[in-house]
């Protein structure tokens, strides 16, 4: 080699390097550009450093209202279900579905009454993904437990294991339904949070906006991972209690004055 | 000994293609009925969001645990080297396969969704003894099949003994299985106990065996061959040992749950307000399913009363039957206590209450079928294969 090639090979090799990175970039780019592009979009997967809860004040839940019930059944398509033909009030009302639904108590002690909702309570360790066989029915990573209903083959199981008989059987076809939470029959689905508002970015659910537009605000919901959220705020706040905490499931809904 | 000969089922044309038209046509009932309830949906039976296992589950359950009850009679000749059973082994084996059969037909054909079959069998969640039992199910066949087989076939008999280990653990696993189905669900007050598992292991002996012995009875007449009172006698008096140990089981269970304050309101519903439910507890599972049919076997007024051992078996599997019942429907019906210490004024969803639950013809009529479907393929594998002894007349005196 020559004193007089050397910067001409210098330039060769700097050629077929750059070229290779270029090359190398040109292939790689939009894929990182499309991940990028993707996690802004609507199929980002849920992030494990949210956990979508709630705070229910019975306090503040009133006799006789069923704004909650009304407004996640309307959200839901749960009101387009249509009565089979001369099927009693009794029935109905244990087979169709339920995601959310008033309870009335009182304490057997002090005669205290108490209004509350119940409805999925989104546990830490739900014992419905423990026993769905197929793993249809499952846990998100930011704690809303719902059921993938391409895969439930309807065995119920998870309607066993439930504590809160949260969950609902669809027993008959599905007539109308909405896209929003799209159903079908012999699959068992619950109260999943109103996971397509939250997906596209809202921070509320149905029962909460109607409890609220009611002017009772019985309902809080939030991230509970989040020390500055409401939520996390009012849990401070109040002393709380999840129902049937015995059984350690670490409830992501909990109640006040309950 | 006499060398044995085993031989087809081979009886008179119209008493053996009668019996099966009479199966045949129960079967295609049943699968109308799975139709009806498919097609039309769960709101057409008894089922609801309250009470989500029906009646199917229980004839599925119930013979799911006899399947593997059934096997015993071949375990006890393989494993236990019991001499007067080895000849029954085959027979034990068949019948295990085709009540493990129609249980599984009716569990699938109650699935909300049956035509997702192959999801059940490609997406498994390993934490769900449901999971599992898919897996014990389809083992149970293979093992069994191996092993009738090995027992049939004289160039597999090298496999004999391993395999008739083997199928005695599996069905072990499998009724342990089948009892955690219940005893895994921590929520429920009548299940979340760990005795259900070893008291489905129990429960299986029985029934298995009072299935045994009335269809090994019913072969046996309608073939017009011979089955010796000796036999039949020790069958008798073993299902009189099971029958007693599963009374034994049901008496620990209700009194460990007595013990715990938490779960007195069950037991009490169980065992003295819970209307149907009690009263099929104590005339059903104990009276019917217990007491008499203990009587009848034990009492040496019946001791070489055929007929005495067929209505004892059958009484034993009626009860099973409703003991079966009472677990699964009863252990439904009675609400969940999410509110200790409040009483429900108002909910639209039962909270509180007991469910109630009737259940629809169409239900029953699946669950019939299933019996139909295993009892079919009993009487389809004794023609086809060598698995009943020409005769099982008692051996000689000091030759067994």
């Amino acid at each position: 080699m020559t004193g007089k090639n050397e910067p001409n090979d210098m330039k060769r090799r700097e050629f077929i390097g750059r070229t290779v990175l270029a090359a190398g970039a040109a292939s790689v780019a939009p894929g990182i550009l499309l991940t990028v592009a993707n996690a802004k979009s609507e199929g980002e997967g849920a992030s494990s450093d949210i956990r979508w809860g709630m705070l229910i004040d019975s306090n503040k839940c009133v006799d006789n209202c069923t704004a909650c019930v009304d407004a996640c059944e309307r959200e839901n398509g749960i009101n387009l279900l249509q009565r089979p033909e001369g099927q009693g009030d009794e029935m109905w009302n244990a087979q169709r579905p339920q995601w959310i639904r008033k309870v009335k108590l009182r304490d057997r002690q002090t005669d205290e009454v108490t209004n509350l909702p119940m409805m999925c309570q989104h546990c830490e360790f739900p014992p419905c993904v423990d026993v769905c066989p197929t793993g249809a029915s499952f846990k998100r990573a930011d704690g809303i437990v719902m059921v993938d209903r391409h895969i439930c083959i309807g065995c119920r199981y998870c309607m066993m294991a439930c504590p809160y008989k949260a969950r609902s059987f669809i027993h008959k076809n599905v007539e109308k339904q909405t896209v929003r939470s799209p159903r079908g029959k012999g699959c068992v689905e619950s109260c999943n949070l109103c996971v397509h508002r939250i997906d596209a970015g809202a921070t509320t659910t149905a029962c909460q906006d109607a409890c609220e537009k009611d002017g009772h605000k019985a309902i809080l919901f939030g991230d509970l991972k989040d020390p500055e959220s409401q939520l996390s705020k009012a849990l401070k706040e109040k002393s709380s209690r999840q129902i049937r905490a015995d059984l350690e499931l670490n409830t992501g809904v909990r109640y006040t004055s309950l | 000994m006499k060398k044995l000969h085993y031989s087809e089922l081979w009886c008179s044309s119209p008493r053996y293609w009668g019996g099966l038209a009479g199966l045949t046509f129960i079967i295609l009932l049943g699968m109308a009925a799975a139709y009806h309830m498919e097609h039309s949906g769960h709101w057409v039976t008894g089922m609801s969001n309250q009470v989500v296992w029906g009646l199917p589950h229980v004839f599925a359950i119930f013979l799911i645990v006899a399947a593997s009850g059934a096997l015993n009679v071949a375990s006890i000749g393989s494993v236990f080297g019991g001499p007067l059973y080895k000849p029954l082994g085959r027979f034990s084996g068949l019948l295990a396969i085709g009540l493990l059969a129609g249980g599984l037909v009716v569990l699938l054909l109650d699935l909300g969704r049956p035509e997702r079959l192959i999801v059940a069998m490609t997406h498994y969640n390993f934490k769900s003894i449901f999971a599992w039992n898919i897996i014990l199910y389809t083992g149970f066949f293979t093992i069994v099949g191996i092993y009738l087989w090995a027992m049939i076939d004289r160039k597999a008999q090298k496999f004999y003994q391993p395999t008739g280990f083997a199928a005695f653990f599996w069905r072990l696993a499998l009724t342990t299985g089948t009892g955690s189905i219940f005893g895994f669900l921590v929520a429920r007050e009548a299940y979340d106990a760990a005795i259900m598992a070893p008291m489905f292991i129990i429960m299986s002996f029985s029934y298995g065996l009072a299935f045994f012995i009335i269809t090994l009875m019913s072969a046996y007449w309608w073939a017009s061959r011979e089955l010796g009172s000796h036999r039949l006698e020790k069958l008798k008096n073993l299902l009189g040992v099971f029958v007693g140990a599963v009374l034994y089981f049901s008496l620990v269970y209700h009194l460990t749950n007595l013990y715990v304050t938490q779960h007195h309101g069950v037991e009490r519903f169980i065992l003295l307000d819970g209307g149907l439910y009690t009263v099929m507890f104590w005339l059903g599972q104990v009276t019917i399913g217990g007491i008499i049919p203990l009587f009848m076997l034990y009492s040496p007024a019946f001791s070489e009363n055929r007929f005495a051992i067929a209505i004892a078996s059958i009484m034993v599997l009626i009860g099973g039957f409703i003991q079966i019942y009472v677990i699964v429907i009863g252990g439904q019906a009675y609400p969940m206590n999410l509110f200790p210490g409040k009483e429900i004024l108002s909910s639209s969803f039962y909270d509180g209450a007991v469910a109630a639950y009737t259940p629809s013809l169409a239900e029953g009529v699946l669950g019939l079928a299933g019996i139909a479907i295993a009892m079919t393929l009993v009487a389809v594998g004794a023609r086809m294969l060598k698995v009943l002894p020409e005769t099982l007349e008692d051996p000689k005196e000091g030759t067994a």
